[in-house]
């Protein structure tokens, strides 16, 4: 992911920009699904509009996104379909933006969620960033506003972020269509699993909350075995949150892993 | 039904165990949550000594939202945008005219003829669809060339965060939610997209009213029609030399009258029907970025301008059939049109308006663009005024913003019709896609039908006391 791939494989047809092939609207058979989450005004949605073609009106204030808008593009030879969600500070609330993304993110499936950070404001993005690892295994982080970073001054490592995170992390500057293809290629290897992601879990020093997640856990998977989000999912029960109680009781739930599969087996 | 059991067991198991890690939970977690994220960014972000660029920003903001000079600064934006917009617009608005109404209309009618088209026909493609689009595009089209870039630049540079930061204690101090602020500045563009942001208000009550009071921002669809009848009888009341300026300190006027409205409705709702107290919410004020001029000129242009002139295109061409034929079919003599208009004149002038005005706005509910336009047709198939348009029904050409004044003088307008249709425009039922939206947004009638009925009641009640204190006075 650093500056000495870019040299080196200035030949390498997968490095090629001209593998890109924007689709617009156009999303059919697709064989990925890509998510875009983040903070609000992180630049989603112009990371969203250079990737599918598509001028999603992009704005410089926070909340500029309140459904979710969908594109396609095509990356050597595959066929994505890209989802702008709207941005958010947490999962954890209960405003139908938070949710839009929420649940896209749970009940979507994304075969790679991008999460768009602010590179001038990263430890309040790392909030939103430690909570979908808790939901998602295979995340890229789109480490946005570089250009604004730089200009002030600010450093940031990206290499050691990537060894804490267990995720790609790809330096961009998406106004400029700075280190898209480094994006793309990131995302292509997240989706085709060459890039097996390590995701960073919460620590919390509670002992109490620790072995109640682990006995809750295993309770979950007896029900529905096999839930990537385990973890998760029983924290928010702790917590009473209503829309997980009712997947549990209509069984929704269960679908989580079923709705991967035909994918993975396309890929 | 087994499933069922397991399933309720596993919310047993929940329900037991949240007992045992006690509700301080939600803190616990957003605590671990933190401290993992600033022992993260500690790790690998290395902060300057000096912050030198962030002082720029600092200090902008400190101007554009002080205490003392926000509201003066956000009023004077404001006014400087109208200000190049009227001086801007007029021009071309001319030359687009002069095209299609003064060149194209006549040969396309020549060409109908030619061919054989039947004098109804023609009339009501040519005469009532045809024309009905030229008036949108030449009335509509250059403001909105000018109007929205200007207003995209501003959106790209960080400056509606700011105004809604300075609106923020107002909209908190009559019981609404601050972000309410933002949604009012969307609908400043159009009230469908602005009731369609309210979704980031999470409070349902505060959403209501955020909803309801939205109209109250002007939409795009009706800048044109303030900014034409300010210029006209605003401005034609001033010195010439001021004119530019005092029209566009009336529409500014309006557009702030209009949030006045916005804020004293929220109130009057949080106090009556949708009672509570103004939940907290944090305000991101992102950095000020140099706006990319060449990529939002396109963008503006494209998405916005043609996406809103292609809307008013949609409705024009339609209700130009409308008012042709409601100008054309008689009924004992007289026509439908001029039948309604001298109904409900005695009615209209109690309001300082007139009957052309109430049907323009009955013909114009799908779309607030084409109120000027209408009402200019019927005052011209009222007045018969044949000299200058080809009959009656028929849109004509006005080259100028004199022309249209002269027609609207010629129909028995005066300075308080003038300021009345400026009222009535900003206070009456939002257009069919915004009540749409309202309804898909609240999926209530009840919401629905009183976010459609509660402006017309006060375009009604404020344009009746500002007729008759005008009476009393001149």
């Amino acid at each position: 992911m650093s500056n000495v791939d870019l040299n080196n494989c200035a030949n390498c047809p997968v490095h090629n920009m001209g593998n890109l092939k924007k689709l617009g609207i156009d999303m059919s058979n697709f064989d990925f699904v890509v998510a875009l989450a983040g903070n609000p005004n992180t630049g989603k949605s112009t990371v969203f509009n250079y990737l599918t073609g598509l001028r999603q009106h992009t704005g410089n204030w926070p909340g500029k996104t309140v459904a979710r808008a969908e594109g396609g593009f095509e990356y050597s030879e595959k066929k994505f379909k890209l989802v702008d969600l709207p941005g958010t500070y947490s999962l954890l609330s209960t405003s139908t933006d938070e949710e839009v993304a929420r649940d896209f993110i749970l009940f979507g499936q994304p075969d790679v969620t991008v999460i768009v950070v602010d590179a001038t404001r990263i430890e309040r993005n790392l909030n939103l960033v430690l909570q979908i690892l808790e939901i998602t295994d295979r995340a890229v982080l789109c480490l946005n506003l570089m250009d604004e970073a730089r200009r002030n001054g600010i450093q940031v490592d990206d290499r050691t972020l990537s060894k804490e995170l267990g995720i790609p992390i790809i330096p961009t500057s998406a106004r400029q269509g700075e280190g898209m293809n480094e994006l793309l290629n990131a995302i292509n290897d997240v989706a085709l699993g060459k890039y097996i992601c390590k995701p960073y879990r919460l620590k919390t020093n509670s002992a109490e909350l620790n072995t109640a997640i682990a006995k809750l856990s295993k309770e979950i998977e007896i029900e529905y075995p096999g839930l990537p989000n385990l973890r998760w999912v029983a924290l928010r029960l702790l917590e009473g949150d209503q829309s997980i109680i009712d997947s549990i009781r209509s069984g929704d739930l269960g679908n989580l892993k079923k709705e991967i599969i035909p994918n993975e087996v396309e890929a | 039904m087994n499933d069922n059991i397991k399933r309720e067991s596993i919310l047993a198991v929940a329900n037991n165990l949240r007992w045992e890690v006690g509700d301080n939970l939600h803190d616990t977690l957003m605590e671990s949550i933190y401290e993992n994220a600033t022992s993260i960014a500690s790790k690998v972000v290395l902060y300057p000594d000096k912050k030198p660029a962030f002082s720029l920003d600092r200090t902008l903001d400190k101007i554009l939202t002080s205490k003392y000079l926000g509201f003066p600064i956000m009023f004077l934006i404001l006014a400087v945008v109208f200000w190049l917009t009227i001086q801007g617009a007029n021009i071309p608005s001319g030359l687009i005219a002069n095209l299609l109404v003064d060149t194209l209309h006549p040969a396309l009618k020549n060409m109908a003829n030619s061919i054989g088209f039947p004098w109804w026909l023609s009339g009501v493609l040519i005469d009532g669809a045809y024309l009905s689009m030229a008036w949108v595009i030449s009335v509509m089209l250059p403001p909105m060339a000018i109007f929205f870039p200007i207003y995209t630049l501003l959106e790209d540079f960080g400056y509606l965060p700011r105004v809604a930061f300075n609106m923020d204690p107002l909209y908190k101090k009559v019981g609404a939610h601050g972000r309410q602020a933002l949604t009012m500045a969307m609908g400043f563009g159009c009230n469908a997209a602005g009731v369609v942001a309210t979704r980031v208000i999470d409070s349902p009550r505060e959403r209501l009213i955020a909803i309801i009071t939205n109209n109250f921002s002007l939409c795009n669809g009706r800048w044109p029609t303030q900014i034409l009848i300010a210029t006209i009888f605003i401005g034609g009341a001033a010195p010439a030399y001021l004119a530019g300026i005092v029209s566009a300190a009336a529409v500014v006027f309006i557009a702030v009258l209009g949030i006045v409205f916005s804020l004293l409705v929220s109130w009057g709702l949080s106090r009556t029907l949708l009672k509570g107290e103004a939940s907290a919410f944090s305000l991101e004020l992102p950095p000020y970025r140099p706006p990319r001029i060449l990529q939002t000129l396109y963008t503006s242009l494209i998405s916005r301008t043609i996406f809103v002139l292609w809307r008013a295109i949609v409705f024009a061409v339609p209700a130009g059939m409308v008012i042709w034929l409601v100008a054309n079919i008689n009924i004992d003599g007289v026509s439908v049109a001029n039948h309604f208009i001298n109904w409900s004149n005695p009615f209209a002038f109690i309001f300082g308006l007139n009957g052309i005005i109430l049907l323009a706005y009955i013909i114009a509910i799908p779309a607030n663009e084409i109120v000027i336009p209408t009402v200019l047709m019927l005052t011209v198939a009222k007045l018969g005024m044949m000299s200058v348009g080809a009959g009656s029904g028929v849109m004509f050409e006005l080259d100028s913003v004199t022309d249209t004044a002269a027609i609207l003088q010629a129909g028995g307008w005066t300075l308080l019709t003038g300021i009345n249709l400026m009222l009535f425009s900003l206070l009456h039922n939002p257009c069919s896609t915004t009540i749409f939206t309202i309804y898909k947004e609240t999926k209530s009638v009840k919401w629905t039908v009183i976010s459609t009925l509660l402006p017309i009641a006060m375009g009604f009640t404020i344009t009746f006391f500002v007729t008759q204190i005008w009476r009393l006075i001149f």
